[in-house]
């Protein structure tokens, strides 16, 4: 007690940082995997975040930044963790210029704020991530989280076009720009992407930002069989319709997710009311008359394709399914006492790898639910009563999915799970990893291993 | 001569290059290695050996042995681009793509190809395109130059407006490290674990690793496709217009700008229909469902003609549009009749600033001595000046070098960057102070060394030569800087 005290104090002095942290019961709430911090601090500048990281450094102290905590369990759980660098003090809008279309931004700026300052300028960011309401950009962007606009609008990597970050020696860097389009340098800012804070602290980030559509329309159609799911989206590829986001959900995730409407909306909601059933969603935007279009396109493959049962929802049903599927990542993680939340990224027909799995978790007597996203990305769950009870399960599925993952060009991660199951994978995760290569770009960074240390797979 | 300041390679290991590759996939005469000091840039530097690897085994090997002589090695695709970045300026072995040109595979159902670095761009676009698929980075050397040289400069084009530039393109790559280590990065489906050292890798230059083979993602084409040409009597007028379809939250596919001079020359050359009278014209595509691009087309039209456009004519077939295109995209090749060189500036501005950044570049013009037309990417604020000058004059060289490095500088104080497609290469390393600081000089370098810690692959490029990196650190070579024309 009295060294986190004495550290506390030592820190103050030091970096002059007005809010630091170190009751026990505020610690815990920055736990990751289990373990907690001996200090946070919540810096309000770049400056600011510059003296902490070289105090870091010189008391050799291992720094974890932080935005709203929504996705720290992605990744492994940190080897060491002194300080939790709070980066929520920083979140003024640096500049924006609306006939740029291009932001640049605080990293600890929550999405929904930048949504609402975003929306009066008929503008915004296709960052449609879990958590929505809490998260940060700077947090969004080192969890490498899917936003589901990904189908139309890309991943991060496609709009991020700058950052703003401390790296490992304590020095302000930058990457990129504020412009649209520029090749100058090392696009050092991708790196960041995904990077579970361990090459730098992101203070700033640079966004172009997009024109929100004259109007938007939602779809749902329900097929027996994932086959058939399947065979409605490669119609609908073929024919060139274009979706802003497209899942395909199990008819286990659709249990989960009635359970959740009929608390938040005090009523079933009809277009989910089906039991035993595949559900596709679909939405898109554009003027009047594409909504429209897309919208009979839509029918008319969902009945080619065999769908019993399809309808276009109202505005308010739109809202409601599309924004709990954004919270899929949430809701899903703790639909049981113990959760493993796999992703799978893969090319080839993912409902079907996804029922490959369903089946795969039967056999070995594990509940599971599954939900694809944009053709390509799964996202599989199995759920157990007790830690003791998921781990076999897990292992074993993992290596499946692995297997499948590895075999269709694509990876496996777990976004989440008990500590223990990722202990246990982490091996096979660093197979064809470039594992050599990922640690010289972490030492580049961060040459002390300051940031995060062993966040990334691989002991990185 | 640049060569002359330095010791010739060993005889042993041009020996060896024979054994590995055969006397056929390697030129060591004067006379042929002349053809690989130049590429599209004022640059020029000779390389010391040049090769022609078929495969990644053979590029490891070529590495290692270039390694083992302490011989700065030089990736090179078609030899198109247009900062020096293919050129070699500490001399040493040049590996040359164009003999691994093959598509390996394509994956039409997961719109995937997989091709070798030699592989020019729009044969990609040309063997997907009967499935209704393309590669969509088009650069205007889309027929020349290789994919491999698009990965290194992370190449534009006329509609990345739309589609972004080749990074948002690239799933995977194989690469081959300075000391011959084969690795891979990405995946077929482009996530990854770890760092997405895809991201890191495209647009590197050439100086993190060599790309064997790429992995890259296709586009299916749009359903309706709409080719405006917005006619403005004055520069000022297209400029405010392209403003204005930004603010009004219209992405067209492309929006190209061609200034009016430069037109007349365009016509003369291309004969596409251009008027000769005109201040400016916009080009400008728009792409999607019909709906949409009859939406988005009137829309257009409105913003121009507010803006006061003279004429907004609309292409009428194919046959129109490929001929606006064809006069775009020979818009160079026709100033090139106009003076004996030309230099291609590649500068980024906020959009916003566009009637500012052409007002002064006007004036930079003038006041050098020179006219600088304008052909460029209106939409994404991406400009090319060009100069046009008599490189057998020097004083007049090196007044063009002044005036364009003036422009470079009027783009970073009005927002912007050095390079939006061209990349630094040695054009403009020298300049990267303006828009970076010492401490990230410092990270990039230490970034840099991580992949090349030696500075053996392609010396001299992106760093200005007082930040580390510019040095060649290799045994025998020496600094060529400012070798030019």
């Amino acid at each position: 007690m009295s060294t986190t005290t004495s550290l506390a104090t030592r820190l103050t002095g030091a970096t002059g940082s007005r809010h630091v942290v170190a009751a026990p019961e505020e610690l815990v709430t920055y736990a990751v995997d289990g373990l907690s911090p001996a200090v946070i601090v919540r810096p309000e500048s770049a400056a600011e975040v510059v003296e902490l990281v070289k105090f870091a450094l010189a008391e050799r102290l291992k720094v974890v930044p932080v935005g709203s905590r929504s996705k720290c369990e992605i990744g492994m759980g940190p080897t060491r963790y002194d300080i939790a660098l709070d980066m929520t003090g920083l979140h003024e809008i640096a500049h924006y210029d609306a006939g740029d279309m291009t932001l640049s931004i605080d990293a600890g700026t929550p999405l929904r704020e930048l949504e609402g300052f975003l929306r009066p300028h008929g503008q915004f960011l296709p960052l449609a991530v879990p958590c929505f309401e809490s998260t940060t950009a700077g947090g969004t962007i080192a969890s490498g989280i899917d936003s589901v606009l990904r189908q139309q609008y890309g991943t991060a990597r496609d709009f991020l076009i700058g950052a703003e970050f401390v790296d490992g020696k304590g020095q302000l860097c930058k990457s990129g720009g504020r412009v649209v389009k520029n090749v100058t340098g090392y696009d050092l800012h991708k790196l960041l992407i995904g990077s579970l804070g361990t090459l730098g602290v992101i203070t700033r980030v640079n966004f172009r930002t997009f024109p929100v559509p004259a109007t938007s329309g939602g779809h749902v159609a329900t097929f027996k069989k994932s086959t058939a799911a399947v065979e409605y989206r490669k119609m609908l590829e073929r024919a060139g319709v274009p979706l802003t986001n497209f899942e395909i959900v199990s008819p286990e995730v659709i249990k989960i997710m009635r359970v959740i409407l009929q608390q938040q909306v005090q009523g079933a909601i009809s277009a989910l009311s089906e039991d035993g059933l595949w559900y596709v969603y679909s939405s898109f935007e554009g003027t009047e008359k594409v909504v429209k279009r897309i919208a009979g396109e839509l029918e008319k493959y969902a009945r080619g394709a065999g769908s019993r049962n399809l309808q276009s929802l109202e505005t308010g049903t739109d809202e409601l399914i599309g924004g709990m599927l954004r919270e899929a990542f949430e809701w899903l993680r703790w639909a049981a006492q113990e959760t493993v939340l796999y992703r799978l990224a893969i090319c080839g027909d993912a409902a079907d790898i996804a029922d490959q799995l369903t089946r795969a978790a039967g056999s070995i007597e594990i509940r599971s639910a599954s939900l694809v996203r944009s053709a390509r990305i799964i996202y599989f769950a199995i759920f157990a009563e007790s830690e003791a009870e998921i781990l076999e399960p897990a292992e074993s599925i993992h290596a499946q999915a692995l297997s499948i993952a590895r075999e269709l060009g694509g990876h496996v991660s777990l976004l989440h799970g008990p500590l223990k199951v990722k202990l246990r994978i982490a091996e096979e995760h660093v197979r064809g990893m470039n594992q050599g290569l990922q640690q010289r770009v972490k030492k580049a960074f961060d040459p002390s291993d300051l940031f995060a240390p062993g966040r990334v797979v691989g002991g990185i | 001569m640049v060569n002359s300041e330095r010791p010739a390679l060993d005889p042993v290991l041009i020996q060896e290059m024979k054994t590995l590759l055969g006397a056929a996939n390697l030129l060591e005469k004067n006379e042929d290695l002349i053809l690989y000091e130049f590429d599209g840039s004022v640059e020029k530097a000779r390389p010391d050996l040049v090769v022609f690897p078929h495969t990644t085994e053979e590029v490891s090997r070529i590495v290692r042995l270039a390694a083992k002589y302490e011989v700065p090695v030089v990736g090179r695709g078609a030899g198109t681009g247009l900062s020096g970045g293919a050129l070699a300026r500490g001399g040493g072995v040049m590996v040359v793509f164009a003999r691994m040109n093959r598509i390996l595979e394509i994956d039409l159902e997961n719109r995937r190809a997989v091709v070798q670095p030699g592989v020019v761009n729009l044969d990609i676009t040309r063997a997907v395109e009967s499935a209704g698929l393309f590669f969509a980075p088009d650069p205007s050397s889309a027929k020349s130059c290789t994919i491999g040289g698009n990965v290194a400069e992370n190449a534009g084009g006329p509609h990345t407006l739309a589609y972004g530039v080749t990074t948002n393109h690239v799933a995977a790559l194989e690469l081959v490290l300075p000391d011959g280590e084969i690795v891979r990065t990405g995946s077929k489906h482009g996530d990854a674990v770890g760092y997405d050292l895809c991201g890191l890798l495209v647009g590197s230059e050439g100086t993190l690793a060599l790309v064997t083979e790429i992995t890259v993602k296709l586009s299916r084409k749009a359903e309706a496709v709409k080719t405006l040409l917005a006619i403005f009597g004055t520069i000022d007028d297209a400029s405010e217009a392209v403003v204005e379809i930004t603010a009004r939250g219209i992405t067209p596919a492309a929006c190209e700008m061609l200034d009016g001079w430069t037109l007349q020359v365009v016509e003369d050359y291309i004969h596409a229909g251009f008027p000769r009278d005109s201040g400016a014209v916009l080009l400008i595509e728009v792409e999607g469902l019909h709906q949409a691009v009859e939406a988005q087309s009137a829309a257009i039209e409105e913003v121009c003609r507010h803006c006061k456009a003279r004429e907004v004519r609309l292409a009428k077939d194919d046959h129109d549009r490929d001929l606006l295109w064809k006069g775009r995209k020979n818009a160079f090749g026709a100033l090139g009749r106009m003076a004996p060189s030309n230099y291609v500036l590649d500068g980024v501005i906020p959009r916003s600033k566009l009637p500012q950044a052409l007002r002064r570049i006007q004036e930079i013009g003038r006041k050098f001595g020179f006219h600088i037309g304008n052909i460029f990417h209106a939409g994404d604020g991406n400009l090319h000046p060009i100069v046009l000058y008599d490189p057998r004059d020097g004083a007049q060289f090196e007044r063009a070098i002044a005036a364009a490095h003036e422009i470079v500088r009027v783009c970073i104080q009005l927002g912007g960057a050095l390079t939006g497609e061209h990349g630094v290469g040695m054009e403009k390393n020298e300049l990267m102070t303006l828009q970076f600081g010492d401490a990230d000089f410092e990270l990039m370098r230490r970034i840099h060394d991580a992949f090349n810690p030696d500075s053996s692959l392609n010396p001299g490029k992106i760093f200005p030569t007082s930040k580390g990196c510019g040095e060649i650190r290799v045994k025998k070579k020496k600094e060529t800087a400012g070798a030019k024309v």
